[in-house]
């Protein structure tokens, strides 16, 4: 059987052709008509590959004389690059791992879209927006299906620019373009560490094909540390900036300036897990490094419960989402430095379920209370925002982990890897089950502040979103629901929850659980689900009506209070560390001894030489002809002298040269 | 060829009086001021050289010389043409043909 792999990015980039070139001439039924039909095409594509990609007896929904292909499925489209030894293709691949992406990718893309067509219906920008939304779907889905690490960082690239694009969307607001900037920039920083990567795999294995890299290393199973480790860190430090995790995280908070939904797709549900794809991706080379793979589990939880404290002191609702969705990417980088792959893969699944639900929820709330996205003056808005609250209610116990919501099923499977990867794995383990309890209570905090108690705010323009948003809203907390139940399968009389990890097992592998057991893993499960509902609880007592326990904390802990309120000052500190002194050298160094002394001296100096010249030479243009044809005059001369003076010889010369001249 | 002419003109002769020819006009180009004479200078250059022209295409039996005789004859009707139209109307212009007192280009 065929399949049209290339037709899954073509859709969207197609979609975004359209609408960027002619969106301002279309109508807006038009522009919507093609938006929408372009990400739906793709997770139409997507989702037939899905039912044909697994050949029977495996698949008993496809009758068995229907075409089917096997994964891993591989297309080339073009040859690229082709230097001595190095070949490199436009070469798509298909298997589990980019199945999953793809699914999530254009699924969830497809339901913000259409959400997007309620939330931005009277914005002026409305065919520019759907454009860049197209465009990133283009970028991400190339990005996941890339075959190699160049095509992948095409991918990587365009879905930076797209962010960039969104995030600036209101471009008039001076913070919003700033925030657009800092994004790009920052994440530049990590694309260093991709290209140094890319660099080093070439000489090292002379290829970037991600198979091929696997088959060289499964050729040497001895080969560990030394090269592989610097390949791992320096990917580590890619994954790092597009995944906002410690130190490059930065960036993302300040990206909620963009539209919200865009906030949902792209920095919370796809695009920001593209670091832990890529880690996923190249596990074969993290597997033949253990120590690159612990400094991504440390920063995988350093960056999980750093971010989840700052989410206690925030009141944008947007920014609480924000740092949730960091400590939420930190357990999926503790997932991976477990080599726990398939857990981290089935935690971006479901956050990208929960996350979306919640940020397009948020944007519901912001959209009805007319822009106001402080949590201070929200409250009791259950009663008026009914389908909103019952959404958030489910993203909340999701994202918290409470049975049978999405989150807990992900959650676990990360902290039960860990916790059997001996001593260190208990400490990360640990730091996963705070992080948990923190972000219960930051969740139930939000969802406390904003839905429950009495109205704060003025509540007049309160209304009920259209069902273009409500629709989705809707979608999203069905799959928040049932998200985590793909992975449970009968065994044996009992669940099992390994099946979403045998179904990636062929591409990533599966760790043997050494000294693991159901009843342990029913006993870590009960912990955290203990550990969230305590968060409940605290986050209730809280911030209950007319509580004034967070007011009494602040007062007693003004030091710590100050700090998470500020975000422990890591912008303050990048200010004054990074950003200042390259400024400095820029304005001073750069500006004034490179360009203004050296690159001015010498463009000074040339201009001058030529001035010079034409001053003196002007004279030769004296404007009469007769100066003129007597140097005309002269030149032939000169020319007749070079040519029929035998240079060289006696002088003077016998007149027997003008002879020869004449022929004879 | 065994006629009269080329046995007993020899070839230098031709060709002195090309180089004188061609000298005259050289020299009257660049003292000259009148325009108009400054122009028949040029003519007269121009058939200095159709004198060399011919007497090697007659002295080596060829006749591509006579040829370019006929394109330097021609070029330099089209150009008397074009040259005293100008000559025409710079002197309306300036009413006035010295060629000391044409120099407006100058910088």
């Amino acid at each position: 059987m065929n399949v049209y792999l290339w037709l899954i990015p073509l859709l969207p980039f197609a979609g975004f052709l359209i609408n960027g070139i002619l969106g301002r001439r279309l109508p807006k039924w038009l522009v919507t008509t093609v938006a929408l039909l372009a990400p739906l095409g793709s997770f139409l594509v997507v989702f037939v590959t899905f039912k044909f990609s697994i050949p029977q007896p495996e698949n008993p929904h496809i009758p068995y004389n229907w075409p089917c292909f096997s994964l891993p499925y591989s297309e080339s489209l073009d040859q690229w690059i082709s230097a001595g030894q190095l070949h490199i293709d436009f070469r798509f691949v298909l298997d589990q791992l980019s199945l999953v992406m793809l699914l999530v990718v254009t699924g969830v893309g497809f339901l913000i879209h259409v959400y997007s067509v309620g939330y931005m219906k009277d914005d002026e920008g409305y065919s520019r927006y759907f454009s860049y939304l197209n465009l990133f779907l283009f970028f991400m889905t190339v990005l996941v299906l890339a075959g190699n690490a160049l095509v992948m960082f095409i991918g990587w690239e365009g879905v930076g620019l797209a962010s960039y694009l969104l995030i600036g969307f209101y471009f008039q607001k001076k913070s919003a373009a700033d925030a657009g900037k800092k994004a790009f920039i920052v994440n530049r920083i990590g694309d260093v560490g991709f290209l140094i990567a890319m660099f080093l795999l070439v000489a090292n294995f002379g290829t970037l094909t991600f198979s091929e890299i696997a088959t060289k290393l499964g050729q040497d199973p001895g080969w560990t540390g030394g090269v592989v480790t610097v390949i791992g860190l320096c990917l580590l430090l890619g994954a790092a900036g597009k995944s906002a995790q410690l130190p490059l995280y930065i960036w993302l908070p300040d990206a909620m300036e963009g539209p919200t939904p865009v906030s949902a797709l792209i920095h919370a549900a796809t695009m920001v897990t593209a670091g832990v794809y890529m880690i996923a991706r190249m596990h074969v080379l993290f597997n033949h490094s253990p120590f690159a793979l612990g400094v991504v589990a440390t920063v995988g939880a350093a960056t999980a419960i750093f971010a989840a404290t700052i989410a206690l002191a925030q009141n944008d609702i947007k920014r609480v989402l924000a740092y949730s969705t960091i400590s939420q990417l930190g357990y999926m980088f503790m997932a991976c430095g477990v080599a726990a792959y398939s857990a981290a893969i089935f935690h971006l699944m479901t956050h990208a379920f929960f996350k979306a639900l919640l940020f397009l929820a948020a944007g519901a709330v912001i959209h009805s209370l007319g822009g106001e996205q402080d949590l201070r003056k929200m409250g009791g808005l259950w009663k008026k925002l009914p389908v909103t609250f019952a959404v958030t209610t489910v993203g909340v116990l999701a994202i918290a982990g409470f049975p049978p919501f999405a989150g807990f099923f992900s959650k676990d499977a990360i902290l039960y890897a860990a916790f059997l990867q001996g001593p260190n794995g208990r400490l990360l383990w640990a730091v996963g089950v705070v992080t948990a309890l923190l972000t219960s209570f930051y969740m139930f905090r939000l969802w406390t502040m904003a839905f429950m108690g009495k109205p704060r705010g003025d509540d007049a323009v309160l209304h009920e979103s259209p069902w273009s948003m409500r629709g989705p809203l809707l979608i999203l907390a069905l799959l928040s629901v049932c998200g985590g139940w793909i992975g449970i399968e009968r065994a044996g009389g009992w669940l099992n929850m390994e099946r979403f990890t045998g179904f990636l097992a062929p591409v990533v592998g599966a760790r043997g659980a050494e000294g693991g057991s159901a009843q342990l893993e029913l006993t870590l499960s009960a912990v955290a689900v203990g550990v969230a509902l305590v968060g409940w609880l605290l986050a209730y007592l809280f911030y209950r009506e007319r509580s004034t326990i967070p007011a009494r904390v602040a007062g007693a802990l003004p030091h710590s209070y100050k700090l998470l309120a500020n975000k422990y000052y890591v912008d303050e500190l990048y200010g004054a560390a990074v950003v200042k002194p390259l400024l400095g050298v820029s304005r001073y160094f750069l500006g004034w001894v490179v360009e203004v002394a050296l690159l001015g001296g010498i463009a000074s100096l040339l201009a001058g030489g030529a001035r010079f010249a034409g001053a003196i030479l002007q004279y030769w243009q004296s404007g009469n002809l007769r100066s003129y044809a007597a140097w005309l005059t002269a030149g032939a001369a000169a020319v007749l002298l070079f040519l029929l003076v035998p240079w060289g010889t006696v002088w003077p010369p016998s007149m027997e040269f003008l002879w020869k001249a004449t022929g004879h | 060829m065994n006629s009269f002419w080329a046995q007993d003109v020899p070839l230098s002769w031709y060709l002195m009086l090309s180089a004188v020819l061609f000298s005259l006009g050289v020299v009257g180009f660049l003292i000259k001021r009148n325009l108009i004479t400054m122009f028949m200078s040029i003519e007269l250059m121009l058939n200095a050289v159709n004198l060399s022209f011919v007497t090697f295409a007659q002295q080596w039996h060829a006749v591509k010389g006579q040829i370019f005789v006929f394109f330097v004859m021609m070029v330099a009707a089209a150009e008397a043409a074009v040259g005293l139209a100008i000559i025409i109307a710079v002197f309306r212009a300036r009413a006035t043909l010295a060629v000391d007192r044409i120099d407006l280009m100058k910088l």
